[in-house]
């Protein structure tokens, strides 16, 4: 594979999902490629609570997110805002809530191409 | 004692869902690693709140019957219970009929003969206005405190039900337990707790297992079996090509959860922070360190789902590349056009109803947070109304079926014809429902808001 720079959050991981955790939440999940991509999403001055609440329009102090260092994953969580299967919910199960957060743009800092085994 | 002197108990996961499908022969494995119970969930609020509101299950009858048939011949040939959580999706009493309905089938065809539990865990509104009234009610985040109206206007109400009842079940003979709405967890932890396993590993087991194969290297190749003992549980899958590592099994306490380290259940909470997943070997995996805290009050988690409306659904597509260059322009017109037109034809002013207008192929699934969005190739134009009732809901999307068919951008000036999906475009949805319960009962007792009846099945052998 050409070696490309990765230049969004999605690309630093090898799994970005979205899910509801029951009828009023929603969750997704980081899974990092590697301890370095966990580094930067981890990063709190790049990702938190206010970042989500950019993304999603929802309130920053209803956001948790728990960082899990041993298993290269960032998690995120916070009410759905819109009623699940109500008139204006697209998405039942929340399964592509996902993607703003994947295509988030990587801070300049992590800009630089990872010495990634060829 | 029959409870004593047990050092394990191995419980058998065949599948995150009764009605999905599970191979014969992972059963089969199950059965000859000794395992001694079957736990199966049979429903879930995942798919939302239409299955609460109108009783009904998600499954069809025919792929509940086939996975049954094989559970029921199974824990018939070894000797051992069956539990089947949430019966009929949403664990309504009509639901535990559906799915005893089925039971007592199989059961009949296969010369079988078994004691059945059937534990029902809808909930009377009347009793639960009382409970509110004595200040037992309380809202979990993000809702608000409960209102005796919102209790009135749902369809069906369900509690949560802990492994107690099922426990209550097995001990009086069941061989079958058909549990209405139950913890995913309850129906795996409750044989493990019965025979006195620790509650850190029983729950831990259950959460693990709860989705089957979910938490293997292969999910669509069956489910797992999950040893608890003194110590801790092991995990491996059905399927002996398939395998459990400590990164999948760790990372199954993610799913569908908004706090992966810390599980509220009836009587306690599940604390997995301290848990350690170490690989046995390549698909076999040793989970210690779970711990339960046992809390000073039990609780019962309350759904409950209304009815939002009726709603009618139509459908058109567009292909014309000016109409999708100016695709937002078009979709304010539509809008405003539909408001102008049913206002002028039923005299239905904008709080009467309600509409909206997705794009598909454009940004239907996310709108105004969709960080990219060009121009699109083609876009399927959904409007779904909702109405208090269907007649009008239908009445505003036959208004609209016109410009769904003809409506050009602003700067058009001519008519042109969209690509309707289906004839008639417009598709009746019957109520919509919505989920407002949240809510947990403080109880006297685990088990005082479940009825439990046990019988043998079929009645005259």
């Amino acid at each position: 594979m050409a070696e490309t720079t990765p230049t969004t959050l999605g690309d630093l991981a090898f799994e970005v999902r979205s899910k509801n955790a029951g009828p009023f939440w929603v969750t997704m999940e980081l899974f990092l490629r590697d301890a370095e991509g966990y580094r930067v999403a981890a990063d709190e001055s790049f990702l938190d609570e206010g970042t989500i609440a950019r993304l999603y329009g929802v309130d920053a102090a209803d956001v948790q997110m728990f960082r899990i260092p041993s298993l290269n994953v960032v998690k995120i969580s916070f009410p759905r805002p819109v009623a699940q299967a109500s008139l204006r919910d697209r998405d039942i199960h929340s399964g592509q809530h996902h993607v703003p957060l994947a295509l988030l743009p990587l801070p300049s800092s992590a800009l630089t191409p990872s010495p990634t085994p060829r | 004692m029959e409870n004593q002197g047990v050092d394990q108990v191995k419980v058998l996961a065949p599948t995150g869902m009764l009605g999905a499908g599970f191979p014969e022969a992972t059963i089969e494995r199950g059965l000859a690693l000794g395992a001694d119970v079957i736990s199966v969930d049979g429903g879930s609020t995942d798919s939302g709140p239409h299955y609460l509101g109108a009783s009904q299950p998600k499954t069809t009858r025919a792929a509940v019957a086939r996975d049954l048939r094989v559970l029921l011949k199974a824990a018939a040939g070894a000797g051992i219970p069956l539990i089947v959580g949430s019966c009929g999706t949403s664990g309504t009493d009509a639901g535990v009929d559906w799915v005893a309905g089925i039971v007592a089938d199989i059961l009949a065809a296969e010369g079988l003969r078994m004691r059945v539990a059937r534990i029902y865990s809808e909930q009377d509104t009347g009793v639960l206005l009382e409970r509110l009234d004595e200040g037992r009610i309380h809202a979990l985040p993000p809702l608000g405190e409960l209102q005796p109206e919102t209790l009135r206007s749902c369809t069906h109400i369900v509690g949560a039900m802990g492994h107690e009842p099922i426990v209550a079940a097995l001990e009086a003979g069941a061989q079958v337990v058909l549990a209405g709405r139950a913890t995913d967890t309850a129906i795996a932890a409750a044989y493990p707790l019965m025979k006195g396993m620790p509650a850190g590993p029983s729950w831990h087991a259950a959460k693990i297992i709860e989705c089957g194969g979910q938490c293997t290297s292969d999910p669509r190749a069956g489910g797992v079996l999950a040893t608890v003992d003194a110590d801790g549980f092991t995990i491996e899958p059905l399927d002996p090509t398939v395998a459990c590592t400590p990164i999948l099994v760790a990372a199954h306490m993610l799913y569908e959860t908004v706090n992966p380290f810390r599980m509220r259940e009836p009587d306690g909470t599940l604390d997995v922070g301290e848990a350690e997943y170490t690989a046995l070997d390549e698909r076999t995996v040793r989970v210690e360190g779970s711990r339960f805290e046992v809390a000073d009050q039990h609780t019962i988690k309350l759904e409950g789902a209304r009815i939002t409306g009726y709603e009618t659904m139509s459908f058109s597509a567009i292909r014309d590349p000016h109409i999708l260059a100016h695709i937002d322009d078009w979709a304010d017109l539509l809008r405003s056009m539909i408001r102008k037109r049913v206002a002028q034809t039923i005299g239905l002013s904008e709080d009467k109803y309600a509409f909206d207008l997705r794009l598909y192929g454009h940004n239907a699934i996310l709108g105004e947070l969709d960080p990219a969005s060009g121009p699109p190739r083609e876009v399927g134009a959904m409007l779904l109304v909702n109405a208090p009732d269907q007649s009008t809901a239908t009445a505003v999307a036959k208004i609209a079926n016109p410009l769904l068919l003809h409506l050009p951008t602003p700067d058009m000036d001519y008519l042109p014809s969209l690509a309707f999906a289906t004839s008639p475009a417009e598709v009746e949805r019957g109520p919509a429902y919505e989920f407002v319960l949240h809510h947990v009962v403080d109880t006297r007792t685990p088990t005082e808001m479940f009825r439990t009846e046990i019988e043998e099945v079929p009645h005259h052998g």
